[in-house]
């Protein structure tokens, strides 16, 4: 397994970036999701849609450069790409619950073998709120769970069925972490991919879902 | 025609303690400062707030949060205001969290005439307890009844004097539904402009349902 907690960061948000098509309208979640951005192949180009009422977003601008209203959902300065349209909360969540952006990438607590997310509390401990994740996991055509395999003292995070309240009932489709790639299949969890430096029997040890695992399992093709 | 340019002092005037306030902003981005801060000197207090989140503690409505002049907030996410955590704990301030989706169409509907709206988000989970679920063409839906407040306070960038909106980039977030849904909606705007400033194409919110003008922009 990769040690190098940036490496891993970095390998996830690769793998998720190879998901995304040309063309596609998707929203990245604060943290580990916003790094995709960096790392799309070439001849790909997506539009990067956000919570506050934004279609088009661009990277972070130079010092200096900000404007106090260009933010993103996480209220951090940003650009506009050309093309870019702003809008109100109400377009913005009907894009969003109206199935028309097509992948949303999200940060998670726990993903179990139903393919249920729990991403938004931990009852008596941290109650950010949900935020626009719940509509995200509801509307959008793909959800992409990106996330460290496991918790702070490697306790699993892919587990047999979520302890905390769910972020909604529609399955995830894809689990990207720094230690495999998981299809959410009507059968069970599927191990698609393991990540460089990383073994089945590893992936295994800090799974506690029961995984599907094919007699051969590709590395994923990305490079470090 | 009335004039509707006032002071801030004589908007926060109109507001009394324990009034639902609905507020504009995402991040403190698109929020009314002036009024915010007009809100935090005058002392008035037990407000209820609807509005996207709770900010930060010295930004938009956390200020409000930290001055312990909310009783109650209803919002999406508290997460960037540790303040709104600690005073929820320790259970001097009720926090309602709504989807974000969910709570822009109860603002809407709530000025738009509507008695609510049916989202499929949050079905079988906890936001789904104590509502009603209807069942169309086999998909589950929660009903979900419209908000409204005595007052509502936004932000835009541009007004004319008849209380045309144009709001800026991200700004604009909360602040048109809004609009529609205050019993009284007074306007924090930077620039006011003669009538017929504003191109009829470009007004986002019509001057009907504005009320008053607040004219200025927060350092």
């Amino acid at each position: 397994m990769i040690q190098d907690q940036e490496l891993a960061k970095v390998v996830i948000a690769k793998r998720v970036a190879l998901e995304l098509k040309d063309g596609d309208i998707v929203n990245l979640g604060i943290g580990i999701p916003t790094l995709v951005a960096n790392y799309l192949p070439p001849k790909v180009e997506i539009f990067l849609q956000s919570e506050n009422g934004i279609l088009g977003m661009g990277p972070a601008p130079m010092k200096g450069y900000e404007h106090p209203n260009l933010t993103n959902a996480g209220g951090s300065p940003i650009t506009f790409l050309p093309g870019a349209c702003a809008f109100d909360s109400s377009v913005s969540f009907g894009l969003i619950r109206g199935g028309h952006v097509d992948a949303t990438v999200l940060g998670a607590l726990q993903v179990d073998e139903e393919g249920h997310l729990a991403n938004w509390m931990i009852p008596g401990k941290m109650v950010p709120g949900m935020g626009g994740a719940m509509d995200l996991v509801t509307g959008a055509k793909k959800v992409i769970v990106a996330m460290q395999h496991v918790a702070k003292g490697n306790a699993p995070k892919v587990i047999k069925k979520c302890t905390l309240p769910l972020t909604s009932v529609r399955r995830v489709d894809l689990i990207v972490t720094d230690m495999a790639v998981i299809e959410v299949t009507e059968k069970g969890l599927l191990l698609k991919e393991v990540a460089p430096q990383t073994t089945v029997e590893e992936v295994v040890k800090f799974t506690e879902a029961s995984l599907i695992i094919p007699d051969n399992v590709p590395v994923m093709p990305i490079t470090l | 025609m009335k004039n509707k340019v006032i002071t801030v002092e004589q908007a926060i005037e109109m507001i009394p303690d324990g009034a639902t306030l609905m507020i504009g902003g995402f991040l403190g981005d698109g929020t009314p400062e002036l009024l915010v801060d007009g809100l935090v000197r005058s002392g008035k207090k037990n407000f209820t707030i609807i509005a996207n989140d709770t900010a930060f503690p010295d930004k938009g409505i956390g200020k409000l949060i930290v001055n312990k002049l909310v009783k109650k907030v209803i919002v999406s996410h508290i997460g960037t205001n540790p303040e709104t955590q600690k005073q929820m704990i320790e259970g001097t301030l009720e926090v309602e969290l709504v989807p974000q989706g969910t709570l822009a169409e109860k603002v809407r509907a709530g000025g738009f005439g509507l008695g609510g709206i049916l989202t499929p988000t949050g079905v079988g989970t906890v936001v789904e307890n104590g509502k009603q679920k209807i069942t169309i063409d086999g998909k589950e839906y929660l009903v979900e009844p419209a908000l409204k407040a005595d007052f509502a306070l936004i932000k835009a960038q541009k007004a004319d004097y008849y209380g045309n909106l144009f709001f800026n980039f991200t700004a604009r977030n909360f602040n048109p539904l809004m609009a529609f849904a205050g019993k009284v909606t007074i306007v924090q705007v930077e620039e006011l402009l003669p009538v017929g400033g504003l191109s009829p194409n470009e007004i986002h919110t019509p001057h009907a349902v504005v009320d008053y003008i607040v004219r200025g922009n927060a350092k």
